[in-house]
């Protein structure tokens, strides 16, 4: 019971340590902050912005102004309102592709690094396989064959084919964590397999495992985007690819609407670089020997 | 070193297998009939052809026979190289079509490909070496690996192809050129090459460029790094072996990210309206032409296939772990 | 004299401040002398060891000298220390499993090495095939990778190679602990024969094996926290130490401490100090049995015989 405590309170201070850490480090803070404040203007935006992404709403091919501050597409819709929505769906899919991406990869990896032996063998070479079948163009024929596009599938079929490297990865501390001590000890008290991954196995990898699904929520983006830009977006909803996508279809680039373009590439190359940058400030903050430097 | 073969071959015949199966599978599982989807498109346009079309697909879907004998049939046609007839392109096959198409995407990512791995790589090292190299490299290498590919494409033909006009907006050569064997050919053809392939350049370099620079560091905290220094080997020695040490991983790194620039490929030349396989993939895409589209998959497949059986030859012949077979092997 | 240490101090730096892992260390080495270099971990016998051929990153050397034959060694100076390095002062490294390079063959990697410090493969081959024979490695290792080496073999190989230019003085870092006994022993017994042959002019075998330093080693030195609290010969130290620390030590050993009797084994309660801010005086004292008033106080180090030192207010009375 008292070691119990004692472990209990030394796991809280290491936790509070990062935090603390984490807080100063500039990289973490600079790069959370974007992510959070392009959020944060995805999930409120809409909700104080009165027109439809694909409302008509005033003159066309207008330059930013204090009234339409992106200015107006071809066809005079807000581009605005179509960025802060567009903001929305990138988030969903961020969370719902890299999420599910994270889930399926932790439990094969998980799975194949405890277990070993046949069942190592098989995850490993479907593992494998995943990795080296080319993704995207995997899910543009699926996406193809689907008339009616969501945000939510797109999110799930791209979850669905890019987890291996995580997979592969948590495969491999596995493999090293199994044999600690304190996993034998608790296999010797009976603890079931499950039971002793959740407890003993992923508190020691946590923070690698975080950091591996802020990469995944970054990838699940720029692979949306690309599949959006490509005319197999959402049907229902407006992305920021799709944004590009259209503007390309309707000749923005010869026509000047630089304002159509720019903002949700940049958009997305902000979420995904400052997910990065934040990535490495987290890895300063759970190494010390990087942090003491 | 035979083991370790025979497994990436195994891996590459599943993957071969799998590819296939879900070009099988997708259009028998979909909701909705592709043979309807496909004619109704195309009925449109060219009535007349649509007959024919009508009889083709029933034909080669082959809805009447059990599922296991259509899954047969799929087979022995592939591996006779009937892909299926393009329905945009009709009554060209697919094969054709694809081959048309596929020079110029070669064209655009062997150079992308390997241009920026060495410079990354280059890039990278110097970087490990210089605390002030490193603090510009490594934030611009983590922008560059977060630009969507196809954004950094738009923005290159709105500079160099609009705003300055040093570069074709568009397009694989001038329409008013006929493809020949000509020097004025070739100028024109590289002409309207160097944007899409810079396009695909520098998006790829700053991965490389990053996982080089940790690569080397890793390198050089390593336990023979330390022994050379402390047996007073000289900055050069070590960076030296740390360098070729950091180079092993990179390759199979090269297959890997492979997947990932073919995609980026696929984009780009669909911005600059290249004609290689991104741009057929969307005509494809657009008139719902899914047997162009399987036939597209398939070969992307069978290159990336053929260029990682290159990227693990090539990992042998410069890892004597692998080739000696004992540790290190990465399966 | 081959090695003479005066008021050594190394720091380590971290956020928090420097910690003092040596604190002011001073000791000299005979020619010819192998010095066994004992204590917990944290003691500071490595951060020694490596003072005296290579600080790593975080390491500052903050005051103290060593001269090594008549020549001062500059330890802060990387550059100039490169100078001496391998020549006069080498290593033995922990890890000699994985201190060479695993991609280049051992010859290929050797002769690179040397002509890095301008000597001649070809000159040096003779001699580096017989000393390979003499550790019973055949010539052909030069033509394997590291990885076709056994445990064993990786360590003898790197002990020809450190010692092929005959340096003055040797720093073994924990080089058995890696090893099966056998092996241990082998090994052992292999750095008295480089000393015997002249390969090496003095060691110092930095360890927390006591047992096994003491079949090897003329003299032994006991670190405690950051100090010296004991130096002596080998059998003074093991069979008669004077400072409590050093006999503490020694009666946790199992081997050496049957001669105890029934004597049951002891352990050391408490731990030692921490070096971020050591507190003044003698740094055993909260764990000593012996403790009294003066130990607020540094101790002096007492010459108890002519080779014999320790470091402690109850050897004076």
């Amino acid at each position: 019971m008292t070691t119990d405590a004692a472990l209990n309170a030394d796991v809280i201070g290491k936790r509070n340590e990062h935090l603390y850490f984490a807080l100063r480090n500039p990289k973490v803070v600079i790069g959370l902050s974007i992510v959070l404040g392009l959020l944060l203007l995805g999930l409120i935006g809409p909700l104080f912005l009165s027109s439809s992404p694909t409302a008509y709403v005033g003159p066309k091919s207008e330059a930013p102004s204090a009234d339409y501050w992106f200015g107006t597409t071809v066809h005079g819709r807000d581009v605005f309102v179509q960025f802060a929505h567009g903001l929305r769906s990138s988030y969903l899919v961020g969370f719902l592709g890299g999420g599910i991406a994270f889930v399926i990869g932790l439990t094969i990896g998980f799975t194949a690094g405890y277990r070993g032996g046949l069942t190592d063998e098989f995850l490993n070479m479907l593992t494998n396989v995943v990795l080296v079948l080319p993704a995207l163009v995997v899910l543009i024929v699926i996406s193809s064959y689907m008339e009616v596009r969501g945000v939510v599938t797109q999110g799930v079929i791209i979850g669905l084919f890019s987890w291996p490297w995580v997979a592969r990865a948590v495969r491999a501390q596995t493999f090293t964590l199994r044999n600690r001590d304190y996993v034998d000890l608790a296999r010797l008290t009976g603890k079931r397999s499950p039971q002793i991954v959740v407890r003993e196995v992923m508190p020691n990898m946590a923070s690698y495992l975080l950091m591996s699904m802020i990469l995944l929520f970054g990838g699940a983006i720029l692979f949306a985007s690309m599949l959006d830009f490509i005319g197999l977006g959402p049907t229902n909803a407006v992305s920021l690819g799709t944004m590009m996508q259209q503007s390309m279809a309707w000749a923005a680039i010869h026509l000047g609407l630089w304002w159509w373009f720019v903002p949700p590439g940049l958009a997305i190359t902000a979420i995904v670089g400052a997910l990065y940058i934040t990535n490495v400030g987290l890895d300063e903050v759970f190494n010390p020997k990087l942090r003491e430097m | 070193m035979g083991r370790y073969f025979r497994r990436k071959l195994l891996i590459y015949g599943v993957t071969f297998f799998i590819a296939v199966t879900i070009n099988f599978a997708i259009p028998r599982l979909m909701p909705g009939d592709p043979v309807a989807r496909m004619l109704n498109r195309h009925s449109v346009s060219n009535s007349e052809s649509a007959a024919a079309l009508r009889t083709y697909f029933e034909d080669v879907f082959g809805f009447d026979v059990p599922l296991w004998q259509q899954y047969l049939n799929y087979w022995t046609a592939l591996l006779q190289g009937d892909l299926g007839v393009s329905v945009f392109a009709f009554p060209s096959p697919v094969s054709s079509v694809v081959l048309d198409a596929l020079p110029y995407t070669i064209g655009l990512l062997v150079p992308a490909i390997l241009l920026s791995w060495i410079v990354g790589n280059g890039l990278g090292a110097m970087a490990a070496r210089s605390k002030w190299l490193d603090n510009s490299v490594l934030p611009l290498g983590y922008l560059l690996t977060a630009v969507p590919y196809m954004w950094l494409a738009i923005l290159l033909v709105w500079s160099g192809g609009v705003l300055l006009d040093w570069f074709p907006a568009a397009r694989g050569y001038s329409l008013s050129m006929q493809p020949n064997l000509s020097w004025a050919f070739f100028v024109d053809l590289v002409h309207h090459w160097f944007l899409p392939f810079l396009s695909l350049f520098i998006v790829a370099l700053g991965g490389w460029a990053i996982g080089m620079r940790n690569l080397v560091i890793y390198e050089l905290e390593s336990d023979y790094s330390n022994y050379l220094q402390a047996l007073g080997a000289p900055r050069r020695l070590v960076r030296r072996y740390a360098f070729r040490n950091a180079m092993l991983p990179q390759i199979s790194g090269l297959a890997l990210q492979l997947g990932v620039v073919v995609g980026g490929a696929l984009v780009t030349e669909v911005v600059f309206a290249y004609p290689g396989l991104g741009s057929l993939l969307l005509n494809a895409i657009n008139n719902q032409d899914f047997f162009l589209l399987q036939g597209i998959l398939l070969f992307i497949v069978i290159g990336v296939l053929l260029f990682n059986f290159l990227a693990d030859v090539a990992f042998v012949l410069v890892d004597p772990r692998t080739r000696l077979g004992l540790e290190g092997g990465q399966s | 004299m081959a090695l003479e240490v005066e008021d050594l101090r190394v720091h380590y730096r971290t956020l928090r401040g420097d910690v003092r892992a040596l604190d002011g260390v001073s000791f000299g080495l005979a020619d010819g002398e192998i010095m066994g270099l004992a204590g917990e971990s944290g003691c500071g016998k490595t951060t020694l060891g490596k003072s005296l051929i290579r600080l790593d990153g975080r390491m500052r050397h903050v005051g103290g000298r060593a001269v090594l034959d008549g020549g001062e060694l500059p330890i802060a100076d990387d550059k100039a220390m490169n100078r001496r390095r391998y020549r006069d002062v080498s290593i033995i490294p922990q890890y000699s499993m994985s201190a060479m390079n695993p991609t280049r063959k051992i010859g290929k990697l050797t002769a690179d090495l040397l002509r890095a410090k301008g000597e001649s493969f070809r000159e040096l081959r003779p001699e580096l095939v017989r000393r390979l024979e003499l550790v019973g490695l055949s010539e052909q290792v030069l033509d394997n990778y590291p990885i076709e080496l056994s445990g064993g073999m990786k360590q003898r190989m790197v002990m020809v190679l450190s010692t092929l230019l005959d340096p003055s003085l040797l720093i073994a870092d924990e080089v058995t602990s890696a090893l099966d006994v056998s092996n241990q022993k082998a090994v052992a017994e292999t750095l008295v024969r480089f000393r015997e042959l002249g390969f090496v002019k003095s060691m110092v075998v930095v360890t927390h094996d006591l047992s096994l330093v003491y079949q090897i080693a003329d003299s032994i030195m006991i670190m405690y926290a950051g100090r010296i609290v004991e130096k002596g010969p080998a059998d003074t130290i093991i069979n008669a130490p004077r400072h409590p620390y050093t006999r503490a030590l020694i009666e946790a050993l199992p081997e050496v401490g049957l001669e105890y009797g029934d004597r049951r084994l002891k352990s050391i309660p408490g731990k030692p100090p921490q070096l971020l801010n050591p507190p003044t005086g003698c740094r055993f004292r909260d764990r000593c049995e012996l403790a009294h008033d003066r130990c607020i106080e540094d101790p002096p180090a007492v010459d108890l015989a002519p080779d014999h030192t320790a470091s402690c207010w109850k050897v004076v009375d």
